[in-house]
């Protein structure tokens, strides 16, 4: 039996959240006030995923950087997997909005697309 | 002189949203002046996600949003001059500005949109005792660091203040390999967005430590160490509380200040609350002709509200210069916060001038649970909202109707308070 304890983000009452689990299986969930605040618990408890934001390297190029970000979130546990990736990559100029700079990156099966021009 | 319809002050998410307001309330002579090498204002290096999601229904990052909106301008063939400061606005709507290319200029406005947005607190202002050595930012010049010239200040970090962009930056500085040891802030409650205490410090286990700051600096040519001590109610520093820790980098999140030194200049009326101009119901200054919206007229935390309030702008400043806006024939109402409520945009409304519907953003000076947001009638009670938590971090907003108006023909002052249940 394991023990988490989590803040809700759905709003700025920040309800403190208590999940117990026994494995994969939750036993229970105590501490929201809301329904949202129980469907945020099971989802950061069994599949917690963000969008991962940072920049890529441009090259030839006036800029130094272009902001990009994975297109669907990734798996919470493979944020750092795809910053190595991201920080590996290198793009030349010019970069359109919407470009894809890395495809399935960190084998996540999400591209990193370019979330700003670059010139 | 150059005549101009409107010149927008500012081309970030503010002025961007006021001149497409503008030009499709029917405004032909529009122009936007942008002191930076592109459009989109501080937007550009705000490369973090959660932007749009009131405007365009989906999850967009700054430099999408500001995309959005630039595209916008483009599509109506908004001009724009780039790299353009400005220097002076009368008090008759002269604009007076300077770039590489046509040196100085002046132009004759009818109306300005002032969209210049807002600087953050300098370490100067905050009276940290210590040494004054390299390594210590605002939070702000840091994320331009990283995000737009990809230079890494440190990598061993503490940032003091808990506002968004610290906290945004405690996640972009770990991301890129930096250790950020804690957070510190003042206050007892964080000045950040909730989503983003847990997805910037908790998801990476920085600490956050309210009621806390920093009390010393060491490092004569760079920052090598602080010291942090928690401090009582008076928000003095505790004897014996005091932690050291060392560190490279010292990043600064303490508040934002609207920039409004040509508002000043220009005889604008500023508030002492907002530091930003008083306005009326049309987001009007005391200067006929003049509006105001975004930052510059009070600190918002979504952006999505700027793009709304700066529409707003936008269409009465084309009404304006179309002549439509006429001295209002009406009364005034003034617009009173109280118990809690530190201020209301706007001040005052002009019943005759507002559309259906107006829309009071006000934010609070403490943390309230199971309150109520009420408004008052002179003194009658006409909303009585339960809100389970208000927060100082968080803009609250009322909404007011025309027929709600004109219900109260004698009405002199609407008041906004916080009441306890």
């Amino acid at each position: 039996m394991e023990i988490r304890e989590l803040t809700c983000i759905n709003c700025p009452m920040g309800c403190l959240l208590t999940v117990e689990t026994d494995g994969d299986e939750i036993k229970d969930i105590s501490g929201y006030t809301c329904p949202r605040g129980r469907t945020y618990a099971e989802k950061e408890v069994t599949n917690p995923t963000r969008i991962v934001t940072s920049t890529v390297k441009v090259v030839g190029g006036k800029n130094e950087r272009v902001a990009c970000k994975t297109e669907h979130d990734i798996p919470k546990d493979k944020i750092f997997a795809v910053m190595e990736a991201i920080n590996a990559a290198e793009v030349q100029a010019p970069v359109v909005i919407g470009e894809v700079l890395i495809s399935n990156v960190a084998g996540t099966g999400v591209d990193v697309v370019a979330t700003a021009h670059a010139i | 002189m150059k005549q101009v319809d409107i010149v927008i002050v500012g081309g970030g998410p503010a002025g961007l949203a006021a001149a497409v307001a503008a030009y499709d309330s029917g405004a032909e002579n529009i122009l936007i002046l942008e002191r930076d090498e592109q459009l989109g204002g501080i937007l550009n290096q705000c490369i973090h996600n959660g932007f749009g999601l009131h405007t365009f229904k989906e999850e967009l990052t700054g430099p999408e949003y500001a995309d959005r909106f630039i595209q916008q301008v483009n599509e109506r063939e908004i001009p724009y001059l780039l790299n353009t400061m400005v220097m002076d606005i009368s008090p008759d709507r002269i604009v007076t500005a300077m770039n590489r290319e046509d040196g100085m200029f002046q132009l004759e406005a009818k109306a300005v949109v002032l969209a210049m947005g807002c600087r953050e607190k300098p370490r100067g202002a905050l009276n940290i005792p210590g040494y004054r050595p390299a390594g210590i930012f605002s939070a702000g010049t840091a994320q331009r660091l990283v995000n737009i010239e990809g230079y890494m200040p440190g990598k061993e970090v503490v940032v003091l203040g808990s506002g968004d962009i610290g906290l945004i930056m405690a996640r972009r500085m770990t991301l890129e390999g930096a250790k950020v040891k804690l957070v510190a802030e003042l206050m007892p409650y964080s000045g950040g967005l909730k989503r983003n205490i847990v997805q910037c410090l908790d998801d990476f286990g920085i600490p956050l430590r309210l009621s806390h700051t920093v009390i010393d600096i060491e490092g004569k040519e760079h920052i090598t160490a602080v010291t942090i001590a928690e401090v009582g109610a008076d928000r003095k520093p505790i004897p014996g509380t005091e932690e050291r820790y060392t560190c490279d980098t010292l990043l600064l999140s303490c508040g934002l200040i609207p920039e409004n030194e040509l508002s000043t200049a220009a005889g604008v009326e500023l508030s002492p609350v907002t530091n930003g101009p008083v306005v009326n119901e049309s987001l009007e200054t005391n200067i006929p002709g003049v509006f105001a919206c975004g930052n510059v007229l009070h600190v918002h935390d979504l952006v999505d509200y700027v793009s709304e309030e700066a529409a707003k702008a936008g269409q009465t400043a084309a009404k304006y210069a179309r002549g439509e806006v006429t001295e209002s024939a009406g009364k005034e109402i003034r617009m009173k916060a109280e118990s809690g409520v530190r201020y209301t945009v706007p001040s005052t409304i002009h019943p005759d001038r507002v559309d259906d519907k107006l829309t009071v953003r006000f934010r609070v000076g403490d943390v309230y649970k199971d309150s109520y947001v009420s408004v008052y009638f002179d003194d009658e009670r006409v909303q009585h909202k339960k809100k389970r938590i208000i927060a100082p971090g968080e803009m609250e907003q009322i909404v007011l109707t025309k027929k709600q108006l004109e219900e109260y023909p004698d009405l002199q002052t609407i008041t906004v308070k916080i009441e306890a249940m």
